[in-house]
């Protein structure tokens, strides 16, 4: 008997037109469990807030805003800084995105297009959502021992030929800045190319309909009409994809060469904050773990405002149509 | 326009060498093009761990246990850290699967848009854009290093809560997002004759949204199975089975960290059984979403 | 424009020498503006309407009546190639625009729209501010020349003007129903185009809106051609000079409805004296 009556018999009485108490009860608890269940976010969070910040006290007090822009990173002296922890989380994270932005809105637009059947742009989606699949510590194994010695030519080369700029001034030797953007282009092109696909869609016939309808050929109507009105979930996409491409570890700490040794060269190791937490935390002890969490907090703040800044931007942006 | 017909014709044909024309014809290539590049690293990595892991599938790859670095020759085989990654997935899945779709009931079903529930709702986006590693390094912080959980430190236990950390909120949206697509009237129609929230949700509206609450459930499962970093610091890894109830409170393999471990070693023979482990990884991941998608398209209506 | 046209049209045959019957056929072409023949039009296997054969008038307003699902709506947007946009839309037969067939493989159906314009079912603008909405059209048919004057004058020809002169830079999606459907026409007009189709222009507006918009109709018939899709009788005794009358019916074996033209005559004669039974049915409100 779960409240809805139910007659005992063809002819028989309701023998529940009046809710009994247990069930009152029953919907009652129900409901709270429901509240409590939906509160824990709140509270996995708040602990995740407080595990973090507790930790990084020690290190807060004794760097303060110094920890932000030294980079010795020395266990030894008990020496801290982050700075070249951050410059690499920025500088990966905003190179991947500047490549990864074009690719994959031009892939979103061809396959929501009519250049090609509608099962082939089916079976490219499909490969994208799989690509997004493959794990992180996978495409960071192919990184090393298929993709950096695959493109190792290509940086010798820009090495060799525009040393002069301060960007690809040291010899490629493996592991390093350029292969760890590259990985991340690859990590991250699956979610701007699909949320962008998906905002695409979304886009009414009809504004393609009004687009055609005054002449325009299929890129004047893409530029002027369709990509403005798909913009802000193509925003939400992009600010999504940078808050995963500061936050990615696996596949960057495999290949980046977690070096905490500042270099302006995209060919010398280099470190992000999630890279040096995955490399370091584990053998980390005293003052350093201190440090750890520091550097953590920042990455979490960081990721908070990308987060924050992308519901603001995907309200801001939308068009009424 | 007099005598237009014959100016018509040419004026309506295509012109090969309009400035608008080419410019069509040059962007469609681009962006074929980018979409060739965006699909290319798909074929790429699938192609060479079938080619570096698919040909050292064995019966013993399955079975046997993964020797420690150090001996060139013989690796073992990776049975322990498939048995792993399915237990330690499993935990996850045990709780953040009621957490999520009783959050999710909450959101979609009673809250009406108040604080508490835009609370939760940021919360949970902000929740599902924490780093993995942040996850784990939280719950090595809580619960590893104050041995909370019966004096254990590193333990399956404690990697499974790390991965429901991040199974929690993908769980939570598509419980409230399945719901929300639940037609109203049949809602209206289970209260209007009387039945009680409760049964209205378990009885009607979460059936009605089984297909979309199971699809993103596998698929988050799938990510989770796939997580290496939330796990390094918490359930670490074992050379040896676990295959006792108490083995839920010691280090456990995963196929994920064994990949990650002997990635990084100078050994041969440990590196091939990275790729060896990739190949099973990603064979049972690929087959989860292929089939969540399945389930999407084929459930019953 | 063509100025003689119409003095060609009016011009009397008595005898029909050789020269003469070539001077005919090209009055006969010149009263013609779009002319289907033995048109069929499917998607994916399935058939739509089937056999048309039917010539629109030079300047005058052409409407397209019939029940619902019996293909009027696809057979109009056949004519400025808008089906191109749906997947697996298919066309055999003509259509054929000042005697130039618009499915000829060297045809381009972006030049195509530039001369045939069209007005939606749905009103809709861009999601750009009223000046825009215009000047986009007219920019991307090569304007050149004061942008103002234009928007100004199409508004104006349009009947929105008075409504619109104040909020030029406000978004399109301001303006109410009714309005934003006189923008898309004012949208239309500016690009010049030879024939204006409308596709249910009223089927989305109150009635106040729907009379508004026909008072429009009436005014662009002097400068365009005009054919109309529309459920309303009421409203293709009122605006049309010519009324084709489609119908739909299950054929044997198949699943869906095919369209075909039952009878296509003056508007007058449609609702007056049809000729076919289901005309007259239709018309007199019997069915449909």
């Amino acid at each position: 008997m779960r409240g809805i009556p139910v007659s005992e018999s063809e002819t028989g009485s309701f023998s529940q037109r009046k809710r009994s108490s247990s069930e009152k009860l029953l919907d009652k608890s129900f409901k709270a469990v429901a509240i409590s269940l939906a509160a824990t976010v709140a509270f996995v969070l708040f602990g995740i807030f407080l595990v973090v910040f507790s930790g990084s006290l020690e290190s807060i007090g004794r760097y303060g805003t110094e920890f932000l822009f030294t980079s010795e990173w020395n266990p030894v002296t008990d020496k801290y800084g982050a700075f070249t922890a951050i410059y690499g989380t920025l500088v990966t994270s905003l190179l991947s995105l500047l490549i990864a932005v074009p690719l994959g809105i031009g892939t979103a637009i061809f396959i929501t297009e009519d250049i090609i059947p509608e099962k082939a742009r089916y079976l490219i989606g499909l490969m994208v959502e799989l690509l997004a699949a493959i794990p992180s510590v996978v495409l960071g194994l192919w990184a090393i021992f298929i993709m950096e010695p695959f493109l190792r030519p290509f940086f010798v080369f820009l090495n060799n030929n525009y040393s002069w700029l301060p960007f690809f001034n040291t010899e490629p030797l493996g592991p390093g800045m350029a292969p760890a953007i590259i990985i991340l282009v690859i990590m991250i092109l699956p979610i701007i190319t699909s949320i962008a696909r998906d905002s695409l869609n979304q886009v009414p016939i009809k504004l393609r309909e009004a687009a055609y309808g005054v002449g325009a050929t299929r890129w004047t109507a893409i530029f002027n009409v369709i990509l403005p009105a798909a913009i802000s979930g193509i925003a939400g996409g992009v600010l999504l994809a940078l808050g995963r491409a500061m936050g990615e570890t696996m596949a960057v700490t495999m290949i980046i060469g977690n070096s905490n040794n500042f270099s302006w060269s995209f060919f010398s190791p280099g470190n992000t904050i999630a890279a040096m937490l995955a490399n370091q935390f584990g053998e980390a002890d005293g003052s350093q773990v201190s440090s750890l969490m520091f550097a953590a907090l920042i990455l979490m703040t960081l990721t908070l405002l990308v987060n924050i800044f992308a519901q603001w931007m995907v309200k801001k942006l939308s068009l009424k149509y | 326009m007099s005598n237009y017909s014959i100016i018509n014709s040419r004026q309506l044909n295509y012109k090969n060498y309009a400035v608008r024309n080419i410019l069509n014809i040059f962007l469609t290539i681009f962006s074929g093009i980018f979409t060739i590049i965006t699909v290319l690293p798909l074929i790429l990595v699938l192609g060479y761990i079938l080619i570096k892991g698919g040909s050292q599938l064995s019966i013993s790859l399955l079975t046997e246990l993964p020797e420690p670095p150090g001996d060139d020759m013989f690796s073992g085989g990776i049975g322990n850290a498939i048995i792993g990654s399915i237990i330690v997935t499993s935990i996850a899945a045990v709780i953040a699967v009621p957490i999520g779709i009783g959050g999710g009931v909450y959101l979609a079903e009673y809250s009406r848009g108040g604080t508490f529930s835009k609370f939760i709702r940021f919360g949970t986006n902000v929740l599902a854009g924490v780093p993995s590693i942040i996850a784990g390094i939280c719950v090595y912080g809580s619960i590893v290093s104050s041995k909370i959980i019966f004096g254990a430190n590193f333990s399956a236990l404690a990697g499974g809560i790390a991965l429901a950390i991040l199974m929690l909120p993908t769980v939570i949206k598509t419980t409230d997002e399945g719901l929300k697509l639940v037609p109203d009237e049949l809602r209206k129609g289970a209260i209007g004759l009387g039945a009680s929230q409760f049964t209205t949700i378990t009885r009607i509206t979460l059936p009605a949204a089984f297909t979309p609450i199971s699809t993103g459930i596998v698929l988050s499962l799938a990510r989770a199975a796939g997580e290496t970093a939330p796990l390094i610091f918490t359930a670490l890894f074992s050379f040896y089975w676990s295959n006792e109830p108490s083995s839920l409170l010691e280090p456990i393999a995963s196929l994920s960290v064994l990949i990650y471990n002997f990635a990084l070693e100078p050994y041969q023979a440990q590196n091939e059984l990275a790729w060896a482990a990739s190949f099973i990884l990603v064979f049972i991941l690929l087959i989860m979403n292929i089939f969540a998608r399945l389930l999407g398209r084929y459930a019953p209506k | 424009m063509l100025p003689n046209r119409s003095d060609m049209q009016k011009a009397p045959i008595y005898k029909m020498t050789p020269t003469m019957k070539i001077k005919n056929q090209m009055i006969q072409e010149l009263k013609t503006c779009v002319s289907m023949e033995n048109v069929t039009i499917s998607y994916g296997k399935q058939e739509a309407v089937k056999n048309i054969f039917c010539d629109f008038p030079n300047g005058e307003v052409t409407a397209l009546i019939g029940p619902s699902g019996c293909g009027k709506s696809t057979v109009l947007r056949a004519i400025n190639r808008m089906n191109d946009l749906i997947d697996g839309c298919t066309l055999t037969g003509r259509v054929l625009f000042d005697g130039v067939d618009l499915y000829k493989p060297e045809i381009d159906p972006v030049e195509v729209r530039r001369r045939i314009g069209m007005v939606f079912q749905q009103p809709n603008p861009f999601p750009k501010s009223i000046f825009e909405n215009i000047a986009f059209g007219a920019r991307v048919n090569g304007y050149k020349g004061n942008m103002h004057d234009l928007v100004e004058k199409s508004l104006k020809q349009a009947a929105v003007w008075d409504e619109c002169k104040d909020k030029l830079n406000e978004s399109g999606y301001s303006l109410s129903g009714g309005q934003q459907q006189r923008l898309c026409i004012a949208r239309t007009i500016a690009i010049q185009p030879d024939v204006i189709l409308m596709d249910e222009p009223c089927s989305a507006l109150d009635p106040i809106s729907t009379l508004k918009i026909e008072e429009t109709i009436h005014e662009l018939k002097k400068q365009f051609t005009i054919v109309i899709v529309t459920h309303n009788m009421q409203q293709a005794l009122r605006v049309s000079d010519k009324t084709a009358f489609f119908n739909a019916e299950t054929k044997k074996g198949e699943s869906g409805k095919v369209g075909y033209l039952v009878e296509f005559n003056n508007t007058e004669d449609i609702f007056n004296s049809p000729t076919q039974k289901s005309t007259q049915d239709y018309v007199s409100g019997r069915f449909g």
